[in-house]
């Protein structure tokens, strides 16, 4: 063995080689989950992005530009020749040609032609009943996930004292946290679509997804809760303040910004999750637009179509091809977007907050 | 407190020279505003405070001493009941009268309780909003809406906790943006903004550097013209420089409590000279 130039030379062996191994696992770890990520999202923005892009109309009124893919219901395509030429058509376009043809072949004496077409389901139109369905369900299911488990942390870390009895609360909201979507699907149905007999709606999908984030806005919120310094409270409560009073106005605002952000993790959770409407609040295909009800009663109690259950649908009910790939790659493109839409506006609202109560 | 040289025995530490308790205090009785009675207090099954009687004078400055965990802190958030908001605390035996209302009677209100007896504490707590949110924090809570009403307390709170000056072109700015003992001056007005007979101060000065002490025991100093002042305190100068009257707990017992300068000069229990020439605590 060779003599060190001197007593802080580095000396090479198994344990050095060892230590950059094991940072360089780590990093291809990181960039392995990276990579998976850039191709998950990159390879649905490149398939799905020509589906919107594609779909832009002009219009001779006001707005003057309209994009079919977002701002229509779905509709079957028909695909078929015509003089040599190949054409697509939607539902209601491919019927008024055919009606134009058939008048225009009377008139002029011809036999009416033979119309033959391929049809594929759900292959042209657009979302917008899914679009529609899916931010009145993550508006209402996270209005009332908010107001329920908000009020569920208020109590839990604030007033209960600390018992056998509320440890047992405890556990069971982390217990909820694991319950599979499913089972809350099957609950919901069980529960609110059979029992209270609300059929499939919003009602009944907003209370079964309320339950299924819940667990992580009560967990949440009460963290956020118990960052809020106790000095704050008992500087409230030293100056004559009843309890709720300094809860309202020296607890709650500052931990706002901590239950918003668990929040925008419930949103995409509540907006993702398929399991839990499909037998509790999503339709296939539904004609008429949510707001389209003869009485206001009826919005809560009426069924929507939404984004995730269409990609369920159109990738797995109906034979795949070329014409249903692009739907579901531009759904599920929508949906990201919509998502981040939702998240982002959450976050700018947290930040505004957040700016304003600081210590 | 190994040290026992007989040149340590002897309370040599005359820094515990008290400059202003003057024996006027003892010339005047002073009327008597809390009434402490055999109190026994109960952190769940241990007990904190053993038969504690101490009678605390109006508008004067009285400074409770001690080792850490006497009971000093303990029996001063018995006085406006902020130990209710602990799990298992009790008064087993004895009474706290203030004004002759046992305040821990079944028809006193804690929240008013509060209201009249107000509280500054060890950590500055400003609340993370503007100042002048800060002084009016206790009268919104009662329901003041008045402007020039609320314009006037803030005026009258910070020029009484000594701050105005400082802050008068910034009452809108965070509270959190003061200094150390702006922050705890802040909290002081916040206090006498809505008009207590009693302000508790439990070791308001421990997180301060000397200057911004010094300006906190000068607003003592002033305060305790219109204010009853308790203040616990782990510094016997402190003690000894803005008090009327000490008292010496040990072991949650109050050993003794007599003028600021007889504790300090002239104590009568070898306890309470042990501890205030530095022999032990």
């Amino acid at each position: 063995m060779t003599a060190l130039p001197h007593s802080f030379a580095p000396r090479r062996g198994f344990q050095r080689r060892c230590e950059s191994t094991i940072a360089w696992v780590f990093r291809a770890a990181t960039y392995a989950i990276l990579l998976s990520g850039v191709f998950v999202i990159g390879s649905i923005c490149l398939k799905g992005l020509p589906a919107v892009t594609n779909s832009f109309r002009s219009l001779q009124q006001f707005p003057y530009v309209t994009n079919t893919f977002l701002f229509e219901a779905p509709e079957s395509l028909y695909v078929f020749e015509q003089d040599g030429v190949k054409r697509e058509m939607g539902d209601k376009e491919y019927r008024s040609y055919r009606e134009a043809e058939t008048a225009r072949a009377t008139a002029e004496g011809r036999p009416v032609p033979e119309f033959k077409a391929a049809s594929y389901v759900y292959a042209a139109g657009g979302i917008w009943p899914c679009i529609v369905g899916t931010v009145l369900l993550v508006l209402g299911a996270m209005t009332i996930a908010l107001l329920l488990g908000v009020s569920s942390a208020i109590f839990l870390s604030e007033y209960a004292r600390d018992s056998v009895f509320v440890r047992f609360i405890r556990l069971a909201i982390l217990n909820l946290a694991g319950v599979p979507s499913i089972v809350f699907g099957l609950f919901g149905f069980a529960m609110f679509v059979l029992f209270f007999d609300w059929n499939v709606s919003l009602m009944a999908g907003w209370l079964t997804l309320a339950f299924m984030v819940l667990p992580v806005v009560i967990t949440a919120s009460e963290e956020a809760l118990k960052a809020v310094p106790k000095g704050f409270r008992e500087g409230s409560l030293a100056l004559g303040a009843t309890k709720w009073q300094t809860i309202r106005k020296n607890v709650l605002p500052y931990a706002l910004p901590g239950i918003l952000t668990s929040s925008i993790l419930g949103i995409a959770r509540v907006a993702g999750e398929t399991a839990p409407i499909m037998f509790t609040a999503a339709y296939v295909v539904r004609d008429k637009l949510p707001w389209e009800v003869s009485k206001f009663g009826d919005f809560f109690f009426q069924g929507v179509m939404a984004l995730p259950y269409h990609i369920y649908v159109v990738s797995s009910k109906i034979p795949q091809n070329e014409y249903t790939q692009g739907v579901q790659y531009g759904t599920a493109f929508v949906f990201l977007g919509l998502v981040a839409l939702i998240a982002g506006s959450s976050i700018l609202l947290r930040n505004k907050l957040r700016g304003r109560y600081q210590w | 407190m190994e040290n026992t040289s007989p040149a340590a025995a002897a309370p040599t530490r005359s820094l515990a020279m008290p400059p202003r308790a003057t024996p006027k205090d003892d010339a005047e009785p002073v009327p008597t505003l809390i009434d402490v009675r055999n109190l026994d207090f109960y952190y769940g099954a241990k007990q904190a405070l053993f038969d504690i009687n101490i009678e605390i004078p109006d508008r004067r400055v009285t400074a409770f001493i001690g080792p850490s965990g006497c009971g000093k802190s303990t029996l001063l958030r018995c006085l406006n009941r902020m130990n209710d908001l602990i799990d298992g605390t009790a008064v087993k035996r004895g009474a706290i009268k203030i004004r002759d209302i046992d305040i821990y009677g079944p028809s006193v209100d804690p929240i008013e309780l509060r209201k009249r007896v107000g509280m500054v504490f060890q950590k500055s707590n400003p609340f993370p909003k503007s100042i002048y949110e800060n002084i009016i924090y206790g009268l919104r809570i009662q329901g003041v809406k008045s402007k020039t009403k609320l314009d006037e307390v803030v005026e009258k709170s910070l020029r009484g906790a000594a701050l105005w000056d400082e802050v008068k072109d910034r009452l809108h700015e965070s509270g959190l943006g003061l200094s150390g003992g702006q922050q705890q001056r802040l909290c002081i007005a916040r206090t006498i903004a809505v008009e207590p007979e009693v302000i508790l101060m439990d070791e308001p000065c421990s997180a301060l550097d000397p200057i911004a002490t010094a300006k906190v025991e000068e607003l003592i100093h002033e305060l305790k013209k219109q204010f009853t002042i308790i203040i616990v305190t782990h510094s016997m100068q402190q003690a000894a420089r803005c008090s009327d009257r000490t008292a010496f707990f040990y072991m949650g017992k109050l050993i003794e409590f007599d003028a600021t300068h007889n504790i300090f000069m002239n104590p009568k229990n070898p306890q309470t000279e042990a501890y205030v020439s530095g022999r032990f605590g």
